[in-house]
């Protein structure tokens, strides 16, 4: 596998950050405004917000790609205006980190579901920790509530940042979009 | 959203000079903060950052809230611009203290007894505390603007160029995408079906690709993964004034650990 | 400088049975100018695309040779420059200058010989702003000649053009042409430029070259093309605008769409084209005035205005075809995509072979070609039966057969009784079939 990043794998690895960063853009504001009365949901869709740290990786399947995206995602958002400024890079770090983990231990050479869910389930766990151990944005809660944060975020990363970025793939491969990409070449010839 | 936020842009002209000189860093905000270099202000406001995130203290918390309302004119970010993009962290802020009135731990000490509820110090510490760290991101992105900060990026951290120059050329078709965005909701209703997030967002990532995949053309015609060096067209100095920003993030940091065990 | 050889030269992409390209032969000597034609789905960006080396090697299977100056043209880069066809995603650069400044900066031209050039360039296209200009706030015009200038900034010595006025309106083609005309002059360059509609290109050129096999799908002047205006006399008023304020632009319009009766909207980029045809189709709410239908064509709901209407209902009175066919799929296949609105099989068949798509019945919609995009977008429309159909630039990037394809399908659906709203800057979509005329203006 050819480790070098070609100049369009920069490029759409940076577009689909970019197109994320977009939509979180209009949806963040208003629900972390309500911060603190919708924790538990929150939790339950976390998944939605790591998307990006394993479809990048899905896509271009370079090294670097889950912290690459995760990184370009968190600076837009920044630079756009989110209420969060610094502390979107460093949450960036780590959720694409967490991706990048789950496929980086199989070498890069496997990008099926198990390794998506697994770094959709190592995203979410550095999240839940920096949400709950780094960053000052939750409340102060009791240990029961914690792990039940916790847990929440990490399935729900698992399920839709892990086999939801898996689906997603595919079914952009289907569409023939990703024909410069080895994730697109899986798709019968034409 | 670069022409919501372009405003002036400083830089001198050519004007019959023997040498002719590019743009100086542009003026984002038009203010002095904003012509301060990247790199500076990420740093100063990442220093004022982690200090902050040792202490829960309210009035540690309310210093740095306090200095950097203060210091807002020099920023040149008018209050409104604050408004609309921190309202958010206020509401959330509040949501923050409700939350952990009513449900949250119960060690910390009462500071306060208001209709039937104990305020303890953990709450409005949590509260204000997500006020002062959100600040300083607030105003150092609203003064940065992302051609500068790409350029600052690889000049004084090694940022691989293309990386940097990557990204940024991705962000400029952030309006295009938002557009898209709108016409694909309306093709939806169009179609005669409502527009479910997910496939909206199937087919804006599709046209983002698609984009993406042209725009990544066009920079390979024109050179962009040629091997071997690259220059930067525009300076990217790092004076005085850019290093007392730097100061100025070192010495607030340096105040809230002082503040910290002054009230332990 | 620049002179190119094609050697039996073919290119087959990764993942495709056919090849785009195959068994090629051409000769261009130094400083000629030549126009390449062909049908859609010829080969022409591949060509061109090869002969700027962008064909990657492990992008797809290559036969024969492409040679630029004696040489393969994946090394002979650092002398040819291309100008593409969507002037909005080939700009990297906030400001005007920096995007010029973009390809010096990538060969390394140290930084003090940079801005000369830079404004060298600018001027050569006849650039009307300063360095500083932010590069959004362009029009599809200036755009075009700020990609020029960037191509021209490093002096190449084959200069590529892929349909660069394609994106834009005639005033906006015009000056790209007339920059053009401007850069060569003072540059020693061999020109290849891939446009559809020849007249005005040219003036630019030496010499054109037609490839694929069919020739007939070529524009050239003095093509017959189908005069189908209404034989018939229009049916009662549809749809009305009345006093609809186009916000942008401020101007306010007063139309009535008739049935039997295709009404050509025309003016410049930005004069509200695109707006009108949301308003029409009862996608977007007025800003001022109405837009309200007819008994005849909305029943009881005549009452309320399209934009209040269920989604459902709207699709069966008023069909709309966005100028980006790709926007409104939202299935895995085409037959799907046609099913979607609650079609029968039996219509759903009739449909799929009136608009020659049978074949194609199971693809998915991303991976058809531009013409059949668009025929399939038509269809979608179709699907729900509508008596209005609002059309946004419907022959944008056709070849000539699918041209005449389009306008004929157009041109019978009108007789069938329906209203056509045709939002375009085509002027022969407007000669061919257009009763009505509505000129908007900036």
């Amino acid at each position: 596998m050819q480790t070098r990043w070609r100049t369009v794998d920069i490029v759409v690895a940076a577009v689909i950050a970019v197109a994320f960063a977009a939509v979180f853009y209009a949806w963040n504001n208003l629900w972390e405004a309500l911060n603190g009365f919708a924790l538990p949901w929150r939790a339950a869709i976390y998944g939605v917000w790591l998307i990006p740290a394993v479809l990048g990786p899905l896509v271009v399947r370079k090294p670097g790609a889950g912290l690459f995206v995760e990184l370009v995602a968190a600076v837009i958002s920044a630079v756009m205006g989110s209420a969060w400024g610094l502390s979107v890079l460093v949450s960036g770090l780590v959720q694409g980190m967490g991706g990048e983990f789950g496929f980086a231990a199989t070498g890069y050479r496997r990008f099926g579901l198990v390794n998506a869910v697994i770094g959709g389930a190592l995203a979410g766990t550095g999240a839940a920790l920096m949400d709950l151990g780094v960053l000052p944005y939750l409340p102060p809660m009791t240990t029961g509530q914690r792990w039940t944060y916790a847990i929440l975020v990490i399935v729900s990363s698992a399920v839709i940042a892990g086999a939801g970025s898996w689906a997603l793939q595919r079914a952009l491969s289907r569409t023939g979009v990703l024909d410069r990409f080895p994730s697109g070449r899986e798709r019968v010839a034409v | 959203m670069s022409a919501r936020e372009s405003g002036v842009v400083s830089g001198p002209e050519s004007g019959g000079e023997a040498v002719v000189s590019g743009p100086q860093r542009s003026a984002a905000a038009g203010g002095w903060l904003a012509r301060r270099d990247a790199t500076a202000k990420l740093l100063a406001a990442f220093l004022v950052t982690a200090a902050l995130m040792t202490s829960l203290e309210p009035v540690v918390a309310l210093t740095v809230i306090g200095a950097l309302l203060a210091a807002l004119p020099l920023t040149g970010i008018a209050p409104a611009v604050l408004w609309r993009r921190g309202w958010p962290l206020l509401a959330s802020a509040a949501g923050v203290f409700a939350f952990a009135v009513l449900f949250g731990e119960r060690h910390s000490p009462v500071l306060a007894h208001v209709a039937g509820l104990d305020i303890r110090r953990d709450a409005v510490g949590y509260a204000l505390r997500l006020l002062a760290v959100a600040l300083p991101g607030i105003v150092v992105f609203a003064t940065i603007d992302p051609t500068d900060l790409a350029d600052s990026l690889v000049a004084h951290l090694r940022v691989s160029p293309r990386f940097a120059i990557g990204a940024l050329a991705a962000l400029r078709l952030a309006p295009l995408l938002a557009e898209e965005y709108r016409l694909i909701r309306l093709a939806r209703r169009a179609r005669g079906t409502r527009a479910g997030p997910f496939s909206t967002l199937f087919g804006l990532l599709v046209a983002a690709i698609r984009r993406g995949i042209r725009l990544a053309t066009a920079m390979e015609a024109r050179g962009f993964d040629r091997a071997g060096p690259r220059t930067i067209a525009r300076e990217t100095r790092f004076g005085w004034p850019d290093g007392l920003v730097v100061v100025a993030g070192v010495a607030i940091a340096i105040t809230v650990i002082v503040l910290k065990f002054a009230y332990a | 400088m620049g002179s190119v050889e094609f050697r039996g030269f073919g290119w087959r992409h990764a993942g495709r049975k056919a090849w785009a390209v195959r068994g090629f032969d051409l000769r261009i000597e130094h400083g000629e100018r030549v126009l390449l034609q062909g049908a859609s789905g010829a080969g022409k960006s591949t060509l061109l695309a090869a002969l700027a080396g962008l064909l990657a090697e492990d992008s797809g299977e290559q036969e024969g040779e492409v040679l630029v100056d004696g040489r393969p043209a994946r090394e002979a880069r650092a002398g040819t420059a291309m100008v593409f066809q969507d002037p909005q995603t080939q700009l990297v650069m906030r400001r005007a200058g920096d995007d010029v400044a973009f390809g010096l900066e990538n060969r390394g031209v140290p930084r003090a010989e940079i801005w000369p050039a830079v404004d060298a360039a600018l001027a050569a296209v006849g650039f009307p702003y300063g360095r500083d200009r932010d590069t959004a706030a362009l029009s599809g015009g200036e755009q075009q000649r700020l990609a020029i200038a960037g191509a021209i900034a490093l002096r190449p010595g084959l200069l590529l053009l892929d349909e660069p006025t394609a994106n834009l309106d005639p005033e906006g083609a015009r000056l790209v042409r007339t920059a053009v005309a401007k850069a060569l002059l003072d540059l020693d360059a061999t020109m290849v430029l891939v446009e559809h509609r020849v007249e005005e290109a040219l003036a630019l050129v030496d010499r054109a070259v037609v490839i694929g096999e069919h020739p007939d799908a070529v524009w050239a002047p003095g093509a017959a093309l189908p005069a189908r205006k209404a034989a018939a006399a229009p049916g009662g008023p549809l749809l009305r605008a009345q006093g609809l304020v186009l916000p942008h632009t401020g101007a306010v319009v007063d139309e009535e769409v008739l049935a039997g009766q295709a009404l050509a909207v025309e003016g410049p980029n930005g004069a509200g084209k695109t707006t009108l045809a949301l308003l029409l189709g009862g996608l977007t709410r007025p800003a001022g005035g109405r837009v309200a239908a007819t008994a005849e064509l909305a029943g009881r709901d005549a009452a309320r205005p399209p934009h209040r209407w269920r989604a459902a209902r709207l699709a069966g009175r008023i069909g709309s075809v966005f100028q980006n066919p790709e926007h409104q799929f939202v299935t895995g296949t085409v037959r799907e995509e046609l099913a979607l609105g609650g079609a029968s099989p039996a219509a759903v068949d009739e449909l799929l072979a009136r608009l020659y798509l049978d074949k194609l019945a199971l693809a998915n919609p991303f991976t058809l070609s531009g013409g059949e995009q668009r025929r399939l977008s038509v269809a979608t429309a179709l699907a729900a039966a509508p008596r209005v159909l609002v059309l946004d630039e419907p022959t944008f990037g056709q070849d000539l057969r699918t041209w005449r394809e389009l306008v004929t399908l157009l041109a019978d659906l009108r007789d069938e009784g329906r209203a056509l709203v045709l939002v375009t800057h085509d002027p022969q979509l407007v000669d061919s079939i257009g009763d009505r005329r509505l000129e908007l203006t900036r």
